[in-house]
């Protein structure tokens, strides 16, 4: 890369020769290196998957969340540093309530991923800080339907059928370009999102991972962990697809 | 002088994603005397190798009460532990002045990772350089973590951190599925063998005066064993040694 | 004015905006101490405006019951006729309000945020009927040491872990727990009826008649209440909030009338029925079989 050693890359308050903001691009490079998410827009709700990979086997299940709610209608997926990403959606947590009291109303999901685009782009204007080095997708339901969000270190906010973060980022794209997502389910959308988290699942390079689903359905409307049973079967769906394309 | 030319900044990323002052301060955790954790259902328990400066001096203390039912043990800068120790303890005090109850464990942690990130992310500061294993209890059962300067932290069924925690590590990793069942005596016992690893051949091992052993679990408020009171459970290492055998196999 | 200094809500002895004081002060030129509220000190919210009266509630076998009229006054005037005084919180927890309506909405804002930020921890626990009703006493506390108190007397009860819990908060943070409780009004006119009528493992019916009998007695003692009132449950199956319900208040046979019903008996009516809950109630307002 043209940028290391040249001096330009060292802070975010300095542009290169060219234009580029490269602390900006390396907060980027951090994101890549984390578990892959998918998250998927269907027509009765959001569902949001982990690929959370575990450093050790003494772990405990269940440790590290990488999804998390924010309001009763909000959900957030984290890939990038864990650390950071809390401090998103301890920012995210906060701006909710005080938009419900403002306007005795829950926070509408777009205003709120603008909201902490915002915060993430503050970060990129002063040496003083570094940026998120996360990205994450906002997943909810409001009164325009379900809505799915993603937010990047640069604070960059668009709104996504179908997106994805992290390692296997461009292998999950080629499989969600296949979707349609006018006529998906949120139940069939949980078992897609599995299939394709198990098949960019690198063995080799990472060690055992863990499956994390979560969504917010029409019926519902309250972002939270897919049940035990409904989540053991998209997970055993997946391991069998995994298998039989395997044999092939 | 410097390593490369992104790591002398928290507030620097290196192209790869990295910022490596979060890392050199993971390292100082390393510097500090081992330190191990493990729980079965109902109790967690934590043991820690004392160092002295000189033979002249005191050991210096490694774990620390920081309410009832949550305690700690610490690697890394000392000074660090105090203020993190304190935060805690105010933390706990205040959710038992407003709630009335015990201060569910994760809480806490998650309040002490948060206030380590903050030091991670803005110029002028430097990530705490310590790391703490955290023993409690509350509703949910016992619970084991580890915190890291980085502001992450993890729930473990066993861990260890510290100077050659790696042996600790391999130790644990080859018994921890049957802690679970364990009571409280063999869970002392596994954490003190997991300990005895980390020291070098050439030292005296684990004594009454270098070892310090803590517990707490369902009825059982949090509770430093530190002295000739650990002399019960050093014996019980070699005496069960091979009486520990079997016990391992059911 | 005798009330001046007792600031106990009681409407129409209370001088809200303190015309007489001020013209009074004025004129004779006595110099007021510097935190005096006529002098431009920052005035708080002395007295309630819109208001709800008492709130009952009772322990029985397996649960907690708790009743409270639907009326909201405004001063004497019965303004609101149709508004719930008890509101859920959380998985296990009903709260009860008398006292100044709209601090009561904001207080439940504050609890419906607690309840939020504690379901998104997600870990496995929720916050227990009891550390919410600690929680609800630390605040009270807080705002009336700052002079500035949440005008209200909070009854909560909850059932979580196959335990029953009642307790009270008010307005300056006083807090207790007991078997039965009753707030506002009913805490002159219900409580001693309860101390009467209250037994240790009453059943769900029992409890409900007693809670409607208590809200009947206040209906005819207490000017600011209304017959029509709801019920609210916490036992092991969750909580139920009951729709409106009309006491049956038609009998106002009680005081001279009821007085010579008993002489043409010529019998004296109490002594049969002095260990029956309900009846209890009837000598002190109402006579129904």
């Amino acid at each position: 890369m043209t940028s290391v050693g040249s001096g330009y890359d060292l802070s975010v308050s300095t542009y290169s020769p060219d234009g580029k903001i490269f602390q900006i691009e390396y907060a980027s490079k951090a994101v890549e290196n984390s578990g892959t998410v998918v998250a998927i827009r269907c027509k009765d709700g959001v569902v949001m998957g982990v690929e959370k990979i575990l450093p050790s086997k003494m772990l405990c299940h269940g440790s590290n969340r990488r999804l998390h709610s924010i309001d009763l209608h909000i959900g957030i997926g984290i890939a990038g540093f864990l650390a950071d990403a809390r401090q998103l959606v301890n920012r995210a947590r906060s701006e909710a309530k005080q938009y419900k009291s403002v306007y005795g109303q829950p926070i509408p999901i777009k205003v709120l991923a603008q909201r902490i685009a915002s915060y993430n782009h503050v970060h990129t204007l002063y040496g003083s800080v570094r940026p998120f080095g996360c990205s994450i997708t906002i997943a909810g339901i409001d009164s325009t339907g379900p809505q799915l969000f993603m937010i990047e270190p640069s604070g960059s906010c668009l709104g996504y059928y179908g997106t994805s973060m992290g390692k296997g980022k461009q292998a999950v794209k080629n499989e969600l370009e296949k979707i349609n997502f006018t006529e998906i389910t949120a139940a069939e959308a949980v078992k897609t999102i599995a299939k394709i988290i198990y098949s960019v699942h690198d063995g080799d390079k990472d060690k055992d991972f863990e499956l994390e689903l979560s969504w917010i359905t029409r019926e519902s409307k309250i972002h939270q962990l897919v049940p035990k049973e409904i989540h053991d079967n998209a997970e055993a769906f997946a391991k069998q697809a995994l298998e039989e394309a395997n044999l092939i | 002088m410097y390593r490369n030319q992104y790591d002398s900044d928290i507030t620097t990323f290196s192209p790869s994603g990295r910022i490596h002052q979060i890392e050199y301060a993971m390292e100082a955790v390393k510097q500090g005397s081992a330190a191990v954790a493990l729980k079965s259902k109902k109790y967690a328990v934590l043991v820690s190798l004392k160092r002295s400066s000189s033979e002249l001096g005191s050991y210096q203390k490694k774990l620390f009460v920081v309410d009832d039912h949550i305690g700690i043990a610490i690697s890394g800068l000392t000074a660090d532990a105090r203020v993190l120790c304190n935060y805690m303890r105010n933390e706990c005090s205040n959710y038992k002045y407003i709630y009335e109850s015990d201060m569910r464990v994760e809480r806490l942690i998650t309040k002490v990772a948060d206030k380590s990130q903050v030091h991670t992310q803005r110029y002028g500061r430097r990530p705490y350089g310590v790391g703490l294993l955290v023993a409690g209890y509350d509703q949910t059962g016992a619970h084991v973590y580890q915190t890291c300067p980085s502001g992450n932290y993890y729930s473990y069924k066993a861990i260890s951190i510290g100077a050659r925690s790696q042996s600790a590590k391999t130790y644990l990793e080859k018994y921890f599925d049957s802690f679970e069942q364990c009571d409280l005596k063999e869970l002392i016992v596994h954490g003190l063998r997991a300990l005895r690893e980390t020291i070098p051949n050439t030292d005296t091992g684990l004594t009454t005066k270098n070892v310090s052993i803590a517990i707490v679990g369902e009825d059982q408020k949090f509770k430093i064993i530190e002295g000739d009171d650990t002399q019960d459970y050093l014996n019980l290492i070699e005496s069960g040694e091979e009486a520990a055998q079997p016990m391992q196999q059911d | 004015m005798s009330s001046e200094h007792f600031k106990y809500p009681v409407f129409g002895q209370v001088d809200y905006f303190k015309y007489n004081n001020v013209a009074s002060q004025l004129a004779s030129h006595t110099p007021s101490p510097s935190h005096s509220q006529e002098l431009g000190a920052k005035k708080r919210t002395v007295d309630p405006i819109v208001t709800g009266t008492s709130v009952i509630a009772i322990k029985y076998n397996g649960g907690v019951v708790m009743g409270a009229d639907t009326l909201l006054s405004y001063g004497s005037l019965a303004r609101f006729n149709n508004i719930e005084r008890m509101k859920k919180f959380g998985k296990s927890t009903i709260i009860g309000a008398g006292g100044e309506y709209s601090d009561f909405q904001n207080l439940s804002q504050v609890l419906d945020d607690l309840v939020v930020d504690d379901g998104c921890t997600d870990d496995g626990t929720t916050l227990s009927t009891t550390e919410i009703w600690n929680y609800i006493a630390r605040v009270m506390y807080n705002r009336r040491n700052k002079g500035d108190p949440y005008w209200n007397s909070l009854v909560v009860i909850g059932h979580d872990n196959n335990k029953s819990f009642l307790g009270k908060v008010d307005l300056v943070g006083t807090c207790y727990q007991d078997n039965f409780i009753a707030s506002g009004y009913g805490s002159h006119i219900a409580l001693p009826l309860l101390r009467k009528a209250y037994k240790e493992d009453m059943t769900l019916d029992e409890a409900k008649t007693l809670i409607q009998d208590c809200l009947r007695v206040l209906f005819y003692r207490d000017a600011r209440s209304s017959r029509f009132i709801q019920l609210s449950i916490a036992n092991a199956d969750g909580l139920v909030i009951t729709e409106q319900i009309a006491l049956d208040t038609d009998k106002w046979d009680s005081g001279d009338s009821a007085k010579k019903k008993k002489n043409q008996d010529g019998r004296k009516k109490k002594n049969n029925y002095r260990n029956d809950s309900t009846q209890v109630i009837l000598e002190y307002g109402h006579n129904v079989v």
